[in-house]
């Protein structure tokens, strides 16, 4: 052997964070198939606990860019970032889920196995360099979710919402493995710096078209327009936890994916996946708004939501430069914290042992419920985009940087879709505060009230102290804008 | 007639293209769809070792090697979705996945 231990140790080191999390993720599928009575709590608590211990790593992992496994999985300040907020999410959504599985009676270890390795799943296709590293990991994220979606085997509507999840995640992963082969064939490699480096020759057409099946697959996940069809089936049908997380952390991975591709493989041919961008932010921002209007379900009006916030998202990604990406990468971190609030509140609407979820059903939420009233009527103030709460800053900077980028066109619909879509937000506020009241929904478990509670303080309180989201936006894209 | 990189990804891409409209088209059952994946993942991997043989670069082969682990892997997912699916409603046909409209 040429290489000897410690040599072969350090082109290792960097993914220690996701060999740690493989491992207690298959440890603990482990301690749940040997010792079957009573190891939910147990599982759930250490995988928590897991992934606490995974985010330490990714902190002590210093500063800089480093390469492993022959350049195909980077370790960079967005990469950093971006798994950071994952695992936040994972291990908020697992603490939300627990008294959810209690109620619903569909407690099971694998839940949070799942949910762990969704997570490695995210935290390898934000590292990913390649494009072969980048399907590993957006597969084994997929797998996991398709899963988690059909959760509650003895429901019709979870496992249809797994079923459509499904077939049409595997008809997307399809797509972008088509372009990725055609980018293969066209660029001569699979990594993203030797694409880059074949593409200054002059644009290709085959890559081109290749770049384009790749975006398609990688705005299915993100749930961008055109390729947002299963998102109100999937956010409806899958249990209320499982949507939260949906909403939160594959979001956010889909978009760092989305970032790097652009712009460390694919920085030469802008103009031409300008045009797409452009266009996937438009049909999102527009559909959400006029799609929401009509939603009378909680969860499938979320599923717009997030759908409209991805078209904003989408806006700094056309910008570019600094200014644009920052702005997203802002957008993403505050368009996470505030969708877990919501969750938290919709996850503990329950009235009679039964969920909540028919919007019409939280009228007169004020009177009976003050506190989860005013909380959600928050969180949809904040969502709407309402100054000067968080939501506000998330969309003033991504159409600051539009402006500056001359896409003043893309800026005004962004205006005008968020005004249209201020409507549905405001029409829950108005439900809650101004019909006649339906009788009081069951109180709200601490860990909800607590996770609920500081998102509703982050929402309006974020202008006092804006300074560290900024920040951690403007370290997460400096590898980019090198 | 040689049998060159343009003869192969044209059978590719009419295989993808089978596959895409498989999905599409298909109103009777599941398991089709089922296939119809399997088609498209088999499409990619017949471009991925004709690029391979091709540029002389085995990056594709080993690729083409994952890609079938991982379609053995979806395939194991979907049908287990598929089995609780049907346990559910007693029918896997694909005009009766609507009970959430949409």
């Amino acid at each position: 052997m040429e290489h000897d231990g410690m040599s072969m140790w350090s082109t290792f080191a960097p993914a220690l964070p996701e060999m740690v999390l493989a491992v207690i993720s298959m440890g603990l599928l482990m301690l749940g198939v040997f010792f079957r009575h009573r190891t939910v709590e147990l599982v759930n608590t250490l995988a928590v606990v897991g992934l606490a211990v995974v985010a330490v790593l990714v902190l002590m992992s210093g500063s800089g860019t480093v390469e492993a496994f022959g350049g195909v999985f980077v370790v960079d300040a967005l990469a950093r970032v971006m798994k950071l907020l994952v695992l936040f999410a994972t291990a908020v959504a697992i603490i939300m889920s627990v008294q959810f599985l209690r109620w619903e009676r569909i407690e099971r270890f694998e839940y949070a196995v799942l949910m762990l390795l969704a997570a490695l799943g995210m935290m390898v296709m934000i590292s990913a360099n390649g494009l072969i590293a980048l399907y590993l990991g957006l597969e084994l994220q997929s797998l996991a979710l398709y899963v988690l979606a059909a959760m509650n085997r003895e429901s019709g509507r979870s496992s249809e919402a797994g079923m459509k999840y499904f077939v049409l995640g595997a008809l997307a992963s399809g797509l972008m493995l088509y372009g990725a082969s055609l980018i293969y064939g066209f660029a001569g490699a699979t990594t993203y710096a030797a694409i880059a480096e074949a593409l200054k020759g002059g644009e290709n057409i085959g890559v081109i078209v290749g770049l384009v099946f790749l975006l398609a697959g990688l705005a299915f996940k993100i749930s961008a327009v055109p390729f947002h069809m299963w998102t109100p089936d999937v956010y409806e049908g899958a249990p209320t936890p499982v949507t939260a997380f949906f909403s939160a952390a594959p979001k956010l991975a889909a978009m760092a994916v989305i970032l790097r591709v652009l712009y460390e493989a694919f920085p030469g041919v802008s103009d031409q996946w300008r045009q797409v961008v452009v266009f996937m932010a438009i049909a999102s921002m527009l559909l959400a708004a006029f799609a929401g209007v009509v939603q009378k379900n909680i969860k499938r009006l979320l599923a717009y939501s997030s759908i409209g916030h991805m078209g904003f998202a989408l806006i700094g990604v056309a910008a570019g430069g600094p200014e644009g990406l920052r702005a997203t990468v802002f957008y993403l971190i505050i368009y996470l914290l505030l969708t877990i609030g919501t969750f938290a509140i919709v996850i503990a609407m329950r009235r009679d042992g039964r969920a909540v979820e028919e919007i019409e059903d939280f009228a007169g939420l004020a009177s009976t419920n003050p506190g989860m009233a005013f909380g959600l009527g928050a969180m949809m103030f904040a969502l709407a985009g309402i100054p000067w709460l968080a939501g506000f800053f998330a969309k003033y900077f991504v159409l600051v940087a539009a402006i500056r980028a001359d896409l003043v066109v893309l800026a005004i619909i962004g205006v005008l879709a968020s005004v249209v879509a201020a409507f549905y937000y405001l029409r829950v506020v108005k439900v809650m505060y101004f019909d006649e009241p339906k009788g009081a929904v069951s109180a709200m478990p601490f860990e909800l009230k607590l996770v609920a509670t500081l998102s509703v303080v982050f929402a309006l309180a974020y202008v006092i102290w804006p300074q560290p989201i900024v920040q951690m936006a403007q370290a997460a894209i400096r590898p980019l804008i090198q | 007639m040689a049998i060159g990189l343009a003869h192969f990804l044209t059978v590719a891409a009419i295989l993808f293209t089978i596959g895409v409209f498989g999905i599409f088209l298909n109103r009777k059952n599941v398991i089709v769809i089922l296939m119809s994946v399997e088609l498209m993942l088999l499409a990619v991997n017949i471009n991925l070792v004709a690029f391979s043989a091709h540029l002389g670069d085995l990056m594709g082969q080993v690729f083409s090697l994952l890609v079938l682990t991982v379609a053995a892997a979806e395939a194991a997912i979907g049908l287990a979705i598929l089995v609780v699916y049907y346990r559910n409603r007693g029918s896997i046909a694909v005009d009766d996945i609507n009970t959430m409209k949409g």
